[in-house]
């Protein structure tokens, strides 16, 4: 089992890991396999046993949810959160920079979002740039180093993005900064036609750079002297698509220019890219199924820039019944504010289009974990996946509903009642601390005001 | 058969006559300190003895030492002796930067972000505003050409106020751009800008805040790949110059490209790590580089021992210890974490010390050099052994780059490079009677005033007066 390591924890969840844990008696949500009455048995960080009789082992730390409600730890297959920087708007294909390295362990964030129900997250490059950078998926191990919180197991990404974001950079009256925008700094594209262009010749090198490199290792095969090619940061990652190592995220608004995209891949044999935003998919609804890619949306948020006009509440829902995977994202950055509700964005599905309570809580958990390609492990109860839990006080799909407890990989790292008990007592240390500091400063002062 | 024999015995006497005669031109010059306690650093304290110094080294220190007649004596009675000070990571001897506004200004530098915490030294800008950068092609930000060593002056008027605190040495490093070029050791005194440097390479400097220049990269991820990408091309470019010399004819002649070049045998880079998540990117950074790193701009470190140990990674500590903001906003509250990190800041030299880190100290963003020594007494009152403090501003920054040999104690065969103080150096009243560089004595000169291009964010009024 991973040991996370214990950095400065201000709001550490208790560090008590008990080799076995049961979750007793409470309504289950697994959401591939039904919601009961029932129990969950956790085993080094794994769920062991799920039903509505299971064995209680003997010397298992029991937690009561009588009356409560368990989900899958959520998912939140796009983010901003914790990183300390987002966007290398400097060129229009950044795909050398990888916001792994930007993670920030100590981002509250991280915890507000878990005190929320979400367990993993996908934190993402930003839209700035037709090709942008590689994300990374992680899981929500408050306290843990940035080594510690990353989901190794996720299958490596890539940030693209059309429309408005990346083509602000290179229009005279994209970004009005001033003083910014000269017109040395304007960089292509500046128009919708530029960005597919950029997309375009980008894979084209990413081609060109595959096929110097087995020329390469086909000379050196032969024995042949040769100079390895120049390695490219830029283009290694493309290939790594190209070659179906690497999954696309690619954020994108209006059905035309879907459409483009899904042509650009049909054109470079990209398969399993999940379309970010989307909010004009529904349009092109049967387009998107017909070739296996995924839509990750919004529930209803609309009309806040020009490509989202033509947004519709029963986006999500008209995708899902036309056979695309769906999942439901709050693409947050720094406060971490949607994705705390992402339950009561899956409620909204059901009151948009009418779908039923799995299909709605499959939307944050099982359906972004496919999208992730983390599925074997996370997104739903089943005996063997991880101990990924949150405990609801009441129905998870209720506005109403709050997270009492949460577990990832069978460590509890939220209880709400501990978290309000210790509140006072952080409070009257800081202050202490601050008057501490006061003192400090107020002796030293003399000591600077000597008449020179 | 005489013919030879002749020879012979006239090589033979010409041998012995050599031998025999003093080498012409050779004055031997002998100094030693008497009388006086030496902290020899390396070593236990001699609590009344002498150094003697031959031509510029060491040449004996203990209580019983042979004294040659012609020895100018220096009476140390009263006196402390201390191997000279080093400023770990300094711009001491390099030409300041005039602060240039406005020309450059509003061409992007201002939108770049800043890495959390982190302390910046002042940044000389590049001379000229630059063409937008387009990619790592483009060699943004990088002067892996530039020399501190090339760029010492023995003029600079910080010299001399670094000497009044004890300091006969320091690692200077040039600071525009992401790669700023390459770091000397250097001693704070000298006739000519050539016999100050110690070392002429000491590193390569790195800083992860793009300063300058417009472009890529524009955030500290961009930089990260693109020192990846800079080192990745100088190993290609190595590899394409073997393959060109083994067959000339053949292959075709590689293209001499001067930032390349100067990445050939950088024996270490120099990494910004404030914080331990700084930290972990940057280990992880130099082990991607293939090249040993030091890590400066230190605040956290007493967060960040036990990890600096087990990565066997030195580090140079920032000892402006931070402290609210002088103009700060009063209703504006601190953070539970800020406070923290305020108020165990300076405990990290005695963590770093118990754990067996081996650190230095910078003079970056300190008004003064005796400003060091100050900041270091406050961790002395917060725990740390004042023993671990010398050997951090001696050896250690020695060992560090790599001259323990040659500099950071006080051994036969060193460079006499001392201090000498009519008491702790750590204590407010000490006064510094007298420094030697090479084994020549400076005295306490009248210092100019500072000019106010010291830390960021302070004003140009503040803290005159100061150094007494």
């Amino acid at each position: 089992m991973r040991a996370p390591v214990l950095a400065l924890t201000l709001f550490a969840g208790a560090a008590c890991a008990a080799d076995v844990v049961v979750i007793q008696n409470g309504t289950v949500h697994t959401v591939t396999k039904g919601t009961f009455r029932g129990s969950i048995v956790i085993r080094d960080g794994k769920i062991a046993d799920v039903g509505e009789k299971v064995l209680t082992p003997p010397g298992a730390r029991v937690v009561d949810a009588t009356g409560k409600h368990i989900i899958p730890g959520i998912i939140d297959a796009h983010t901003h959160i914790a990183l300390d920087s987002i966007n290398e708007s400097s060129v229009s294909v950044s795909s050398m920079v990888n916001v792994a390295e930007m993670l920030n362990p100590e981002s509250v964030s991280i915890y507000r979002a878990m005190a929320g129900g979400v367990t993993v997250c996908n934190s993402m490059h930003g839209s700035a740039n037709s090709i942008g950078g590689q994300n990374v998926v992680f899981k929500l191990r408050w306290g843990a180093d940035a080594r510690g919180l990353i989901f190794d197991r996720a299958k490596p990404s890539l940030k693209m993005a059309l429309g408005e974001n990346p083509k602000r950079q290179g229009s005279p009256q994209g970004l009005q900064i001033p003083g910014l925008q000269s017109p040395q700094n304007l960089r292509y594209p500046g128009t919708r036609m530029g960005v597919e262009d950029v997309i375009r010749d980008a894979f084209t090198r990413a081609r060109a750079y595959q096929r110097e490199w087995k020329d390469y290792e086909a000379r050196r095969a032969r024995g042949e002297k040769a100079l390895p090619p120049r390695r490219d940061l830029e283009l290694e990652p493309l290939v790594e698509v190209l070659e179906g190592k690497r999954l696309v995220h690619a954020h994108c608004y209006r059905a035309d220019e879907i459409l483009m995209l899904l042509r650009v891949f049909d054109d470079f044999n990209i398969r399993g890219v999940t379309l970010q935003h989307a909010l004009e998919a529904y349009k092109v609804a049967r387009e998107i199924a017909e070739r296996g890619h995924a839509v990750s949306t919004f529930s209803d948020w609309w009309s806040y820039k020009v490509e989202a006009y033509d947004a519709i509440p029963y986006n999500a829902a008209i995708l899902h019944r036309k056979g695309v995977l769906v999942s439901l994202n709050s693409d947050d950055a720094g406060g971490a504010e949607l994705m705390r509700r992402l339950n009561a964005e899956a409620a909204k599905v059901m009151k948009y289009g009418g779908l039923s309570e799995d299909e709605a809580l499959a939307m944050i958990t099982i359906n972004p974990a496919k999208q992730l390609q983390i599925d074997p492990w996370v997104g739903s109860i089943e005996p063997g996946k991880d101990a990924d839990l949150v405990i609801y006080d009441r129905h998870p799909l209720s506005v109403y509903a709050k997270v009492e407890k949460v577990f990832i990989d069978g460590r509890q790292y939220f209880d709400r009642d501990e978290d309000m008990s210790r509140r006072p007592k952080i409070e009257a240390e800081k202050e202490g601390l601050r008057r501490k500091l006061q003192e400090q400063q107020k002796q030293a002062m003399p000591q600077n005001r000597r008449p020179s | 058969m005489r013919k030879n024999f002749l020879a012979a015995i006239t090589a033979a006497l010409a041998a012995v006559l050599l031998a025999w005669l003093p080498a012409p031109a050779e004055t031997v010059s002998w100094t030693a300190i008497r009388g006086a306690r030496i902290v020899p650093v390396n070593g236990p304290v001699i609590e009344k003895g002498t150094v003697l110094i031959r031509n510029g080294v060491i040449a004996a220190v203990g209580s019983q030492v042979d004294v040659p007649a012609s020895a100018w004596i220096v009476d140390g009675n009263g006196l402390t002796v201390y191997p000279g000070l080093i400023d770990a990571l300094s711009t001491w001897g390099l030409p300041q930067a005039a602060q240039a506004p406005a020309q450059t200004a509003g061409r992007g530098a201002q939108q770049l972000p800043q890495l959390p915490q982190q302390q910046q030294p002042q940044q000389p800008q590049a001379q000229q505003p630059q063409a937008r950068s387009r990619g790592p092609q483009d060699r943004p930000g990088t002067f892996t050409w530039v020399k501190a060593a090339d760029q010492v002056q023995s003029s600079d008027s910080r010299l001399a106020s670094a000497r009044n605190a004890g300091f006969t040495t320091a690692v200077t490093f040039p600071r525009q751009g992401i790669v700023a070029g390459h770091g000397a050791i250097i001693n704070l005194g000298g006739k000519t800008a050539g016999e100050m440097v110690v070392l002429p390479e000491a590193g390569l400097y790195l800083a992860l805040r793009p300063s300058g220049y417009t472009g890529f990269p524009s955030t500290p991820m961009g930089i990260m790949a693109y020192f990846r990408q800079l080192w990745l091309d100088a190993d290609h470019y190595r590899q394409a110059l073997a393959l060109y010399a083994a067959d000339p004819v053949n292959i075709p002649r590689p293209a001499y490209d001067r930032a390349l070049e100067g990445l050939m045998g950088v024996k270490r880079v120099l990494l910004p790590a404030p914080d331990p998540i700084q930290m972990e990117r940057m280990v992880k950074l130099a082990a991607d580089l293939k090249t040993p790193a030091v890590l400066y701009g230190v605040v956290r470190g007493y967060e960040m021992a036990e990890r600096l140990k087990a990565t066997g990674t030195p580090v140079i500590l920032n000892v402006r210890w931070p402290a609210r903001e002088p103009g700060a906003d009063p209703e504006q509250e601190e953070s539970y974490r800020e406070l923290r990190i305020r108020d165990l800041a300076p405990t990290s030299p005695a963590a770093l010390s118990a754990a067996g880190v081996k650190w230095a100290v910078s003079s970056d963003g300190l008004e003064t050099p005796r400003a060091v020594l100050r900041a270091l007494k406050q961790s002395i009152d917060r725990g740390l052994r004042r023993e671990d403090a010398l050997r951090a501003l001696t050896l250690s920054a020695a060992e560090i780059y790599g001259v323990a040999d040659r500099l950071g104690s006080i051994e036969p065969g060193k460079a006499a490079n001392l201090v000498v103080a009519t008491g702790d150096l750590f204590d407010d009243s000490t006064r510094v009677r007298m420094v030697f560089i090479d084994g020549v004595r400076y005295l306490p000169e009248p210092e100019l005033p500072q000019p106010p291009a010291g830390a960021p964010g302070r004003g140009p009024s503040s803290e005159k007066g100061e150094e007494q």
